[in-house]
């Protein structure tokens, strides 16, 4: 029961995206389709788990004024190795994605919860910790991308809603994203203050 | 020459960082109430992105290729921007008070910044020369600062705005971010040499 509230803290009440606002790069730069927000979104997840256990495990031993650089690297090396599988099974997405992949070193939620979760808890509450997140950031980027592409091409995960033409090539570029995810922030507001 | 002039307008217009790659969103929206703050981030962010392509380009040129160690270059590199800040910090600290009083609280969140790491990898990825990675890195943090500058302007007045409930504070500054990125836009096509 517990291990469940902390995942549905990280998909609802910490959402990355829509309540802590962190990640926002990859956030616009990627949920061109709602493939590639998904094929981001689970990318940051995998990192979020690795790291996030290895740091709830290795804690006792950083000394505490190196421990931003430990982070780091411990992070580093992760989303290398995720670089490299990625590379090798899934080339496609890997192009797509482009330089937002090793730019997951900087994405301050990694960080961000290795500091203020898995260096406080023990490996396993920080596994779920980091699944719960990862969900919530994957959930928010996909429906982002789900968004953007509907309305930019008529399509969800390529299955047709319109016809093409009917799309608003906007939403598909640079300004798009920004508009999109300030109605959807929005939107949520709303709702929540209901 | 018309190499590095098409370099120039086009990191800094076409192909601008924040508005149309989505590099540096988070100083973007954070730091850009005032333009004060604004254009201190842009200072600094200039100074600190120039420094890190020139020596990530040297380390990756003459460590990581010739010992075939290219797939390190994350780590490397991180390590390398992570240190070269809090080297700055600590020099110019001692050297040049004033300037540290400036800059001095943008520094620790530029390790963070993700147009650091993305420039130094993006020169590499396009096979640039170290004079036009010097070029790109100084244009790159140009049209930061620009795009910074301009976006805290329109904030500024932003504020004294009344804005629908729901759309307060982070909405309506993406939809504005938005609006921006368009103008941006009218910029893409022109080609030079």
């Amino acid at each position: 029961m517990n291990k469940l509230k902390i995942i549905l803290n990280g998909i609802i009440t910490e959402n990355p995206t829509f309540v802590l606002l962190l990640g926002m790069c990859p956030t616009l730069g990627t949920t061109t389709s709602a493939i590639n927000g998904m094929g981001m979104g689970l990318s940051t997840m995998f990192v979020l788990m690795c790291s996030n256990v290895a740091i709830a495990a290795i804690k006792g031993f950083i000394p505490d004024k190196v421990r931003i650089p430990s982070y780091v690297v411990v992070i580093a090396a992760f989303v290398t190795i995720l670089q490299l599988c990625m590379q090798a099974y899934t080339p496609a997405l890997y192009q797509s994605l482009g330089l937002f992949i090793p730019l997951i070193v900087v994405n301050c939620i990694i960080l961000g919860r290795a500091e203020a979760y898995a260096a406080k808890h023990n490996p396993l509450d920080s596994l779920f910790d980091g699944i719960g997140i990862g969900l919530g950031f994957t959930i928010a980027l996909t429906l982002l991308g789900a968004v953007r592409e509907l309305l930019g091409t008529g399509k969800i995960f390529n299955l047709t809603v319109f016809p093409e033409d009917f799309g608003a090539l906007i939403f598909i570029l640079a300004p798009g994203a920004f508009i999109a995810l300030g109605f959807l922030i929005a939107i949520i507001n709303k709702l929540k203050t209901k | 020459m018309l190499t590095y002039i098409s370099i120039l307008v086009t990191a800094i217009f076409v192909n601008n960082i924040v508005l149309s790659q989505f590099l540096g969103i988070c100083p973007f929206l954070g730091v850009s109430k005032k333009i004060d703050s604004a254009l201190g981030m842009g200072a600094a962010v200039t100074f600190v992105m120039l420094l890190a392509t020139i020596v990530t380009y040297l380390l990756q040129i003459y460590l990581l290729e010739p010992f075939g160690l290219a797939f390190m270059q994350t780590i490397a590199f991180i390590l390398v921007i992570a240190a070269l800040v809090q080297m700055l910090e600590i020099i110019l600290k001692k050297v040049s008070p004033s300037l540290y009083q400036a800059l001095g609280v943008f520094l620790p969140l530029i390790t963070t910044n993700c147009t650091i790491l993305g420039v130094a990898i993006m020169v590499i990825q396009k096979n640039f020369t170290l004079l036009e990675s010097t070029v790109f890195a100084i244009s790159t943090a140009l049209g930061f600062t620009l795009a910074l500058t301009i976006f805290a302007g329109i904030r500024e007045q932003l504020a004294l705005t009344t804005v629908p409930k729901a759309m307060k504070g982070m909405p309506i500054a993406l939809v504005t971010a938005g609006l921006l990125a368009m103008a941006f836009m009218g910029f893409s096509g022109i080609k030079i040499g």
